[in-house]
C-alpha cells in the first residue's frame, strides 16, 4: 500500500515527462488528478492504520535490495511519520490546484512535482538509511530544477546556493549515517535496527562526532540558525508553489530526521548534547523571529518566520534530552508538540505562500511598500492573508496554537532554559500585525490601485489548507492520539 | 590449459591485427568492416570472460598473471567501455581517414588496460604499462591539429618521464625484494630495508598514476580530453584508469608494513581530488572540464586502495566504483560526442529543449559524477566511503566528502544552462543516431546499476589470487 502511495506519482511524472504529445490542459488536470487520488490513498491508509506496539510499524513492506551493504527497501508508518505523510498529500493537491491556470511549461511543471510528491511520500516512510538518503537527495534534486526553471529574479544563483548548500548537509548525513553503519554489529543500514541496537551507546567520542554529522546535515535542511542563509533567496526566487512546497514539506524532512534517526539511534549522544540542540533551538526562534521582524518583503519576512517556526520543533526535540528521567509526561508533550507544529507550519506556510505568490503573479513586487489599503480592491485575498497571519503567529483555535502550547509546556516542564523562547511569539504577532497593517489596511496606495482578488484557483487550495489548519485547532484529539504513542517510544528511546 | 585463461586477452589481439589488417584492405566508404572486426572481437573477449567468471581465483603464467574477480572485472568493465566508446564514436569515426587504424588502437589499449588489471609481476606489469601507453599517444594524436600534436606531444614526454620511473621504481623493488612475482616479492620485501623498498613503491605508484591519471601524473588528462576527438577522449580518461588503479590495488596490497604505503595513497587521493576539483572549477570547455573531473575522481578510487587489505570491502568497492565511474564517465562524453559544436558550458543552452533526451542523459550522468542516488557513482561512493572509514581513513572520508561539494559547483554550472532557454548557442550540426543512442544507454546504466545493486555486487565479491 504504502510503495503505490510512493510510486504512483514517479510513474504519473515518467509518463508526463516522456509524452510530448501531452496538451498542456490534460497535464494540468492530470496533476491535480493524481494528487487527489494520492490524497484518498493517504486517508486509506489513516483510517486502516492501528497503533502499532511501540517501536513497531504499520503497513510494513520490506523487499532484499543491496543486501551486500545491510540495505533492503523496508518502509512503513507509524505516529511520527502518518501526519507528514497526510500533510504532503494536502499540500501537493493544493499546489496542483493553485498551478491549474500555469502558463509556463505546465506539463514539464506537472511531471517535476509529481516527481517531488514522490520522493516527499518517499522519505516520509523510508526506514532505511539509504532508501532516506536517496529520497532526501532526489528532493533537493527537484527543487533545484523548479527553482531554477520555475522561479523568478536571481532564480539560478538562488537554485544553485540552495543546491550546494543542501547538498553540503545531505553528505554530513551520509557521513552519519556511514558511522551508524559501521557502528553496528552486524552491519547495517536498517532504521529499526539501528534504533533497537542503539550501536553507539558505549562509545560517546564516536558518538558525538556521528551526531555533530547528522545534527550538521539536519540543520542545514531544518534550516536553524546559524545554517539557515540559503533559505530566504530560495523562498524569495522560487515560484509561489515551489515555495509551497519547500517549506511545508522539504524543511520537514530535516525535523523528522531528528525524531526519525538522530534521538532513538544515538540516545546518549543526544542527551549529552541536548543543551546545545536546546541553544539552538532558543536562537533559531529568537533569531528568525527578529530578522522577520526587520524585512520589508513579504516572501522573506515568511521565508525567516520559518526559521522561527522550526525553531520551536528543534527547541522541543532538545528539551525531550535534557533530563534522563524524571519529567517524561513534560518530555513526551514536547515531542507530541514538535510533531503537531511541523504538521501546522505545513499547512499555515504553504497556505501563506501560496498567497504571496499572487502578490508576484498580480505586480511583480513582493515589497510591503510598494502596497497599502489591499484589503479595498482585494478583500478575499486580505480575508486569506489576514486568517494565514493570525494562524501563523499561534491564535488560539489555530494548529499553530495547539503545537506551540505542547511545545512550550512540554519544554519548559522539562527545562525552565526553553521559558527563553518565549518573546519569540511576541515577535512573531508582533511582525504579522505589522505586515498586515502595512500592506492591507489604510487608503488604497502604490501598486494596490487594480490589484484583482482572488480567483477561484487561487481561493481554494489556502482556503482548504486554512480549513485544515483550523479544524486541528479546533479538534486536535484525532492527531494528537495519532501523535502520543509515537512521541512516548521516541521519549523511551532516547531516556534508555 | 593455461593459455585458454587468457583467452579474452587474445580475442582482443586477434581482433586488433585483424582490424588493421581489414582496414588496410578495404576502401575508404567500407571501413564499417573494421569497426564489425573490433565489435566483434570485444564481444568475444567479454563472452570468454563470462564464461569463467564463478570460477576460482587463480594465477597463470608461472603466477605472473592473475585470474580472479578483480582481473575478470577489469576485463568486463574494459570491454563494455571500448565498446561504448567505440558507440559513442561511430558519428565522428565513420569514413574519416584512419577509422580502422583508430579500432586497432583501442583494442590494443584496452588489451593493456585488462593486462594491468590482472598483472601479478613487476615485469608483466611494466610491459602492460607500455602496452596501454603508446596506442594512447597514436590516438590523442591521430587527428592531426595543432592542439591534438600538442596534446600528444604532452602525453608522450610525460608517459615516458613516468614510464622510467615505473621502471626504475620496479627495479630497485626487484633489487631489494629478489623477485618479480608479487607473492614471492612480498616475502623478499619483508626483510629489505625501509628506504628502499618505499623508493621502489613510491616510483611504481608514481608511474601507475600517469596512467591512472592521478596526481603527480595528471598533467597530460585535460589537454588530451580537450584536444583529442571525442571517441578517444572518453577512451582515454576511462579504460586506462580502470586497469591501473587495481594495478595499483595488487601492487599496494603486497607491500610491507615496515613503509607507510597507506598514508602515501591517502595523501595521493586527497591531493588528487583536492586539485581536480579545484581546476575543474574554473573550466568553461566542457571536454577541458570532464578531463578534470576524471582526475578528482581519481581520487576518490583511491580511497579503497589506500586501504587495501584492512578491510574485506576494499577490493569489491573499488571495482564497484570503477564499473560505476567507467558507464557514468562515457555517458558524459557520448552527450558530449551528440552535440560537438556545443564546445563550453554555455553553448548547451537549451539542449533541454531541442534534444530532452541528450539533457536527461546529461543530467544523470553528471549527478551520478556528484554521487547522488540512485546512481551508479553513488553506490561506489558510499561503499568506498564506507570502506576508508572501516580501515581507520576517517579524515580521508571526511576530505573527500567535502570535494564532493565543490564538484558539484561545476557538475551544476553545465546541468544550469541546459536547461534555460536558448539564446546564442550555436546550432546543433547533422544527427548523430549512434551518440545519442550510446548516451541514453549509458545513462540507463548508470540508473540501473545504481538500482540493481542488490544484483550487481555479488559479482564484485570474492578472494584474491597471489
Amino acid at each position: 500500500m504504502l510503495s503505490v502511495i510512493v510510486f504512483v506519482p514517479l510513474a504519473a511524472a515518467a509518463v508526463l515527462a516522456a509524452a510530448p504529445g501531452v496538451p498542456d490542459r490534460w497535464a494540468r488536470w492530470a496533476w491535480l488528478a493524481v494528487s487527489t487520488v494520492e490524497v484518498a490513498l493517504v486517508a486509506v491508509v489513516v483510517a486502516g492504520y492501528d497503533t502499532p506496539a511501540a517501536g513497531g510499524l504499520a503497513f510494513e513492506e520490506r523487499v532484499r535490495w543491496i543486501p551486500s551493504v545491510g540495505s533492503s527497501y523496508h518502509v512503513g508508518v507509524d505516529g511520527l511519520s502518518l501526519p507528514l505523510l497526510a500533510l504532503t498529500a494536502a499540500v501537493f493537491t493544493a499546489c496542483a490546484g493553485h498551478a491549474v491556470r500555469e502558463e509556463h511549461r505546465p506539463r514539464a511543471q506537472a511531471a517535476l512535482f509529481l516527481f517531488l510528491e514522490f520522493t516527499c511520500f518517499g522519505l516520509f516512510v523510508a526506514q532505511d538509511l539509504i532508501l532516506f538518503f536517496l529520497f532526501f537527495d532526489l528532493s533537493i534534486v527537484g527543487m533545484y530544477f523548479a527553482i531554477a526553471g520555475w522561479g523568478h529574479g536571481q532564480r539560478a544563483r538562488s537554485a544553485m546556493k540552495f543546491f550546494l548548500y543542501t547538498f553540503l548537509g545531505s553528505l554530513a548525513l551520509l557521513l552519519g549515517f556511514i558511522g551508524l553503519y559501521l557502528a553496528a554489529d552486524p552491519h547495517t543500514f536498517d532504521i529499526p535496527e539501528l534504533v533497537a541496537a542503539a550501536p553507539l551507546a558505549g562509545s560517546p567520542g564516536v558518538g558525538g562526532l556521528v551526531l555533530a554529522a547528522l545534527l550538521l546535515g539536519l540543520a542545514v535542511k531544518t534550516p536553524t540558525v546559524p545554517f539557515h542563509t540559503w533559505l530566504p533567496p530560495a523562498h524569495t526566487d522560487a515560484s509561489a508553489i515551489g515555495s509551497a512546497v519547500l517549506a511545508a514539506i522539504l524543511l520537514k524532512m530535516g525535523t523528522y530526521g531528528f525524531v526519525r534517526i538522530a534521538m532513538p539511534a544515538l540516545p546518549d549522544a543526544w542527551r549529552a548534547w541536548s543543551w546545545a540542540i536546546l541553544t539552538i533551538g532558543v536562537v533559531s526562534v529568537l533569531y528568525g523571529a527578529l530578522v522577520a521582524l526587520a524585512q520589508t518583503n513579504v516572501k522573506r519576512m515568511i521565508a525567516y518566520t520559518s526559521v522561527n517556526h522550526m525553531g520551536y520543533v528543534v527547541l522541543a526535540v532538545g528539551a525531550a534530552g535534557v533530563v534522563a528521567d524524571g519529567a517524561r509526561e513534560a518530555r513526551e508533550l514536547a515531542v507530541t508538540g514538535a510533531v503537531t507544529q511541523m504538521v501546522s507550519h505545513g499547512l499555515i506556510t504553504a497556505a501563506l505562500f501560496l498567497l504571496a505568490g499572487v502578490l508576484q503573479e498580480r505586480t511583480g513586487s513582493y515589497e510591503m511598500d510598494h502596497y497599502g489599503g489591499l484589503a479595498g480592491p482585494a478583500p478575499r485575498f486580505a480575508a486569506l492573508f489576514a486568517i494565514g497571519a493570525f494562524a501563523s503567529l499561534g491564535l488560539p483555535g489555530f494548529s499553530g496554537f495547539v503545537a506551540e502550547f505542547q511545545i512550550f509546556a512540554g519544554s519548559i516542564g522539562a527545562t525552565w532554559g526553553a521559558a527563553l523562547a518565549l518573546p519569540g511569539i511576541l515577535v512573531t504577532a508582533a511582525l504579522f500585525l505589522r505586515a498586515l497593517q502595512r500592506v492591507f489596511t489604510g487608503p488604497t496606495r502604490g501598486k494596490s490601485h487594480g490589484f484583482g482578488d482572488l480567483r477561484a484557483h487561487e481561493l481554494w487550495p489556502v482556503a482548504a489548507l486554512l480549513t485544515l489548519a483550523l479544524l486541528i485547532g479546533v479538534v486536535p484529539w484525532p492527531l494528537l492520539d495519532l501523535v502520543a504513542p509515537a512521541s512516548a517510544t521516541v521519549v523511551d528511546l532516547v531516556s534508555r | 590449459m593455461q593459455l585458454a585463461a587468457l583467452l579474452p586477452e587474445a580475442c582482443l589481439v586477434v581482433g586488433a591485427v585483424a582490424a588493421l589488417l581489414a582496414g588496410s584492405f578495404l576502401p575508404r566508404t567500407r571501413q564499417w568492416g573494421a569497426r564489425l572486426i573490433a565489435v566483434t572481437a570485444l564481444v568475444a573477449s567479454g563472452a570468454a570472460t563470462l564464461v569463467v567468471l564463478g570460477d576460482p581465483a587463480r594465477t597463470v603464467m608461472m603466477s605472473a598473471f592473475a585470474v580472479d574477480t578483480a582481473t575478470n572485472v577489469v576485463r568486463l568493465v574494459v570491454v563494455a567501455g571500448t565498446l561504448l566508446v567505440i558507440g559513442l564514436g561511430v558519428d565522428e569515426l565513420a569514413g574519416q581517414q584512419r577509422e580502422s587504424e583508430t579500432y586497432a588502437l583501442l583494442l590494443l589499449s584496452a588489451l593493456g588496460a585488462s593486462v594491468l588489471g590482472g598483472s601479478n609481476d613487476l615485469l608483466v606489469l611494466a610491459v602492460a604499462f607500455l602496452l596501454t601507453s603508446i596506442p594512447l599517444y597514436a590516438l590523442i594524436g591521430i587527428r592531426r591539429d595543432a592542439g591534438a600534436a600538442e596534446a600528444a606531444l604532452k602525453t608522450y614526454l610525460l608517459g615516458a618521464l613516468f614510464g622510467i620511473l615505473l621502471l626504475l621504481g620496479l627495479t630497485v623493488l626487484y633489487g631489494v625484494g629478489g623477485a618479480t612475482a608479487y607473492a614471492a616479492l612480498a616475502d623478499g620485501l619483508r626483510t629489505a630495508p625501509a628506504a628502499a623498498t618505499a623508493a621502489g613503491a613510491v616510483g611504481v605508484v608514481a608511474g601507475l598514476m600517469f596512467k591512472a591519471g592521478g596526481v603527480p601524473g595528471h598533467f597530460w588528462v585535460p589537454d588530451a580530453a580537450q584536444a583529442a576527438g571525442t571517441a578517444a577522449a572518453g577512451f582515454l580518461t576511462t579504460i586506462p584508469k580502470v586497469g591501473a588503479l587495481v594495478a595499483v590495488y595488487r601492487l599496494v596490497v603486497g607491500l610491507p608494513d615496515t613503509v607507510a604505503w597507506s598514508l602515501l595513497v591517502a595523501v595521493i587521493a586527497a591531493v588528487t581530488m583536492t586539485l581536480g576539483n579545484l581546476a575543474a572549477l574554473a573550466q568553461r570547455d566542457v571536454r577541458r572540464l570532464l578531463g578534470w573531473s576524471t582526475v578528482s575522481q581519481v581520487g576518490y578510487l583511491l580511497l579503497p586502495v589506500a586501504v587495501a587489505g584492512r578491510t574485506d570491502s576494499a577490493l569489491p568497492s573499488l571495482l564497484l566504483y570503477l564499473a560505476g565511474y567507467a558507464v557514468t564517465n562515457l555517458a558524459a562524453f557520448a552527450v558530449v560526442a551528440a552535440v560537438p559544436e556545443r564546445r563550453t558550458v554555455d553553448d548547451h543552452r537549451g539542449l533541454a529543449a531541442t534534444s530532452p533526451w541528450l539533457a536527461a542523459a546529461l543530467v544523470v550522468s553528471l549527478l551520478s559524477l556528484v554521487g547522488t542516488p540512485p546512481t551508479a557513482v553513488f553506490l561506489g561512493k558510499l561503499t568506498v566511503f564506507t570502506a576508508a572509514w572501516d580501515g581507520g581513513l576517517a579524515w580521508l572520508v571526511v576530505v573527500a566528502a567535502a570535494n564532493t561539494v565543490v564538484s558539484l559547483f561545476y557538475y551544476l554550472r553545465w546541468i544550469g544552462p541546459a536547461f534555460r532557454a536558448a539564446g546564442g548557442a550555436p546550432q546543433d550540426g547533422q544527427r548523430r543516431p549512434y551518440a545519442l543512442v550510446a548516451a541514453v544507454l549509458a545513462a540507463a546504466c548508470v540508473l540501473a546499476l545504481g538500482l540493481a545493486a542488490g544484483a550487481v555486487s555479488p559479482v564484485v565479491e570474492g578472494p584474491v589470487a597471489r
